[in-house]
C-alpha cells in the first residue's frame, strides 16, 4: 500500500522506526545500529547523497534516534550534525542573472556599502553585508536572491545557532520543542527522539501480565490517515495490544472548564494545553509565568481519568507533537502517561507489525464533546471558551494566537501590559496541532477535517465528560495532587 | 456493591450518559449515595448493540429504556 509522508524524510525516519520495532519484536537489536542502514540503503548506488557510506552513517544517527537517543540531552528535537549539510548563511546572494548594469541601482541603495562591482558585476562583500535585502529589492532583472537555512527561518524564537563548521545546534536554553526545525529541514538533520522502544515494551507486558493499555488519540488524528476511516485506525490500536482507544478531546473538555473557571477567578490567563507554549512563557517571559492556566494539558486529564477507572493501566499518547513528548515525563504530570508516540510512529508500529488498517472492520470512537475536540485547531480553546461565557454570563475577550511567530509578538505586548484580550490561546505550531511537527500529512483542508470532526461529536456540550470527572472522583483526586 | 457502567465510544453512543443519569436517580430514590457504588469504566470487553455495565463483576447488557428493570431485578435490595 502507498503511503502518503509529505517528505520524503518523513518516510526514511518511518522506515528507520519500522525496522526498530519489528527487531524489538523480535528481540533483535543489538545489531540494529549497523543493519538496518544496510537494509534501507543496500547499494551499490547512492540516490540521496555523495555516496551509500555517508547514507548509511546518517541512518546509524536515525537508528539511534529512534532507539531513544541522547539519554543526556533533555530536549526532545536533536541535531544530528552528520546530516547537516551546511548551508550557507551569508544571506544574499548575486546570481549569474546579473547583468552588470549601468544603473547599479543595487550598489546605490546599500547602506553598507557592501556591494561593489567587478568585471561588469555585482559582487557583496559579506563582511560588510547588514543582510537587509534593499539591493534585492533594488535590482530590475531580480538577480540578487536570498538564501537563508530553512532550519534558522523555521524557528521563530532564534533557538538555531551556526557553529564554527557551519552546522546546526540548537540551543537548550530557548528552545521550545516544537519541532518546527525538525519538519522543515531539507536534510533530515534535526530531528525528534523516540520512545517506540518503551512502547514495545509496555505492548510485551501487557500480553504476559493481562495489564490494560489504553491508547489516547490526539483530535488531530482526523485529518491524518488518509487511505482509511478513523474508526478503522481505532480497530489498528486495539489490534496492537491496546484495551481501548479514548479520545484525548475528552481531557480537553475537562481542561476547558478548569480554565474556565480559573480565568473567572484570575481575569487574566494563557492557555496550558500546548507545551510549546508553556514553555515559551517560562523561558522567555518568566513575568508572565503567573498567567498560566494550572489546568493540566487534555494529555494529562484524560490520563487521569483513564488511571481513576483502571488503577493499574497504561496509558500511550499518539499525536501530531513532538512537546508532547517532553510534557509527559515532567513531575508536575505524576506519571498519568506512560508514552508517547507521534502519528508517524504509530503508522511505522502498525505496518512493522504487519496491520492493514484499511481492511480492518470499524469501531467507534464517540466520547468527547464538540469542544474538546475544537483543541485540534487554532481558535478552537477559544470558540469554547466563548461558548461557556454566553451560557454562563461572564465577560471574556479572547485571543487566539497560531504559530510562535504571533505568539512571540503577543507575549511582547502583553509582557509590557499592553495586550488589551484577557484570555490568551497559543499554539506553537501555525494552525494548530492539526499542523503539529510530527503528523503525516500537512495541509490547508485537515482544518476542514477537524471541523466535520467536531460536528460530528454526540456531545454537544462538556457536561457529560465534566459528569465523568466528577463521577470517577476527579474533585476529590485533583485536591489530594 | 460496584456497579460498572462502560463509558468506551461503542457504549457513550448507546447512552451510557443516559444510562448512568437514571442509575443515579433509582440509587438517590433508595436513599443510596451513588458516588459509593456508580463506577465508570472505559470497555468492559463486551461492545455490542447495547451499553455494558457490571454488577459485582457479573455483565449485564442494558439500554436506556431498561434501566429501570436491571435495577430492580439485579441492584435493588443488594446495596
Amino acid at each position: 500500500m502507498d503511503r502518503v509522508f509529505d517528505t520524503k524524510i518523513q518516510e526514511l525516519k518511518y522506515q528507520v522506526l519500522r525496522e526498530v520495532i519489528k527487531r524489538a519484536y523480535d528481540g533483535d537489536l543489538t545489531t540494529a545500529v549497523y543493519e538496518i542502514p544496510r537494509v534501507i540503503v543496500p547499494g551499490p548506488k547512492s540516490d540521496m547523497r555523495c555516496c551509500i557510506y555517508k547514507e548509511r552513517a546518517v541512518l546509524e544517527e536515525r537508528v539511534k534516534l529512534a532507539m531513544g537517543g541522547d539519554k543526556n540531552n533533555p530536549n526532545v528535537i536533536e541535531t544530528l550534525p552528520i546530516a547537516c549539510d551546511e548551508c550557507p548563511i551569508d544571506r544574499y546572494f548575486v546570481t549569474p542573472a546579473c547583468r552588470g548594469c549601468i544603473n547599479h541601482k543595487c550598489m546605490e541603495v546599500c547602506p553598507a556599502g557592501a556591494i561593489s562591482i567587478q568585471n561588469m558585476h555585482a559582487v557583496i562583500d559579506p563582511e560588510k553585508c547588514k543582510h537587509c535585502g534593499l539591493c534585492a529589492k533594488a535590482c530590475p532583472y531580480r538577480a540578487i536572491i536570498e538564501l537563508t537555512r530553512p532550519c534558522v527561518t523555521s524557528c521563530k524564537i532564534g533557538a538555531i545557532k551556526i557553529d564554527d563548521d557551519g552546522k546546526a545546534v540548537i540551543d537548550n536554553s530557548k528552545c521550545v520543542m516544537c519541532g518546527a526545525c525538525a519538519y522543515s529541514c531539507p536534510f533530515g538533520a534535526i530531528a525528534d527522539k523516540s520512545y517506540v522502544l518503551q512502547l514495545v515494551d509496555i505492548l510485551k507486558e501487557s500480553e504476559k501480565t493481562g495489564r490494560k493499555v489504553y491508547a489516547l488519540i490526539a483530535p488531530a488524528i482526523v485529518s491524518q490517515f488518509k487511505y482509511a476511516k478513523i474508526e478503522q485506525i481505532v480497530e489498528g490500536i486495539k489490534e496492537l495490544g491496546f484495551h481501548n482507544v479514548i479520545e484525548t478531546a475528552l481531557g480537553a473538555d475537562i481542561t476547558l472548564y478548569k480554565d474556565t473557571q480559573e480565568f473567572k477567578q484570575k481575569g487574566r490567563l494563557t492557555t496550558s494545553c500546548c507545551p510549546s507554549f508553556v514553555m515559551y512563557i517560562e523561558k522567555h517571559f518568566p513575568k508572565l509565568v503567573q498567567y498560566i492556566s494550572d489546568a493540566p494539558s487534555p494529555m494529562i486529564e484524560a490520563a487521569r481519568l483513564i488511571k481513576r477507572t483502571s488503577p493499574d493501566s497504561k496509558v500511550v499518547f499518539i499525536g501530531p507533537c513532538s512537546s508532547k513528548k517532553y510534557e509527559f515525563r515532567l513531575e508536575k504530570t505524576g506519571g498519568a502517561v506512560d508514552c508517547v508516540i507521534s502519528f508517524e510512529e504509530l503508522q511505522a508500529f502498525l505496518d512493522a507489525r504487519g496491520i492493514d488498517v484499511s481492511s480492518l472492520p470499524e469501531h467507534p470512537l464517540n466520547n468527547a464533546s464538540k469542544w474538546g475536540r475544537l483543541f485540534a485547531k487554532s481558535g478552537g480553546i477559544c470558540e469554547g471558551v466563548k461558548n461557556l461565557a454566553a451560557k454562563e454570563e461572564f465577560e471574556v475577550c479572547p485571543l487566539f494566537l497560531s504559530g510562535l511567530e504571533q505568539i512571540k509578538i503577543a507575549m511582547l505586548r502583553m509582557n509590557a501590559g499592553k495586550l488589551p484580550e484577557n484570555f490568551i490561546e497559543g499554539m506553537a505550531c501555525e494552525g494548530g496541532c492539526l499542523n503539529g511537527a510530527l503528523t503525516l500529512h500537512h495541509g490547508d483542508k485537515n482544518v476542514r477535517d477537524v471541523d466535520r470532526y467536531s460536528m460530528e461529536a454526540k456531545e454537544t456540550e462538556i457536561t457529560g465528560s465534566l459528569d465523568l470527572y466528577k463521577m470517577t472522583g476527579g474533585e476529590e483526586a485533583d485536591k489530594e495532587l | 456493591m460496584e456497579i460498572k457502567v462502560c463509558i468506551g465510544s461503542a457504549c457513550h453512543l448507546k447512552g451510557s450518559y443516559e444510562v448512568i443519569e437514571k442509575l443515579k436517580n433509582l440509587l438517590a430514590a433508595d436513599g443510596i449515595d451513588h458516588t459509593k457504588v456508580l463506577k465508570g469504566s472505559f470497555c468492559l470487553g463486551n461492545c455490542g448493540d447495547h451499553v455494558t455495565m457490571s454488577v459485582d463483576g457479573e455483565i449485564i447488557d442494558v439500554l436506556p429504556e431498561t434501566v429501570e428493570q436491571v435495577y430492580n431485578e439485579k441492584i435493588k435490595g443488594r446495596v
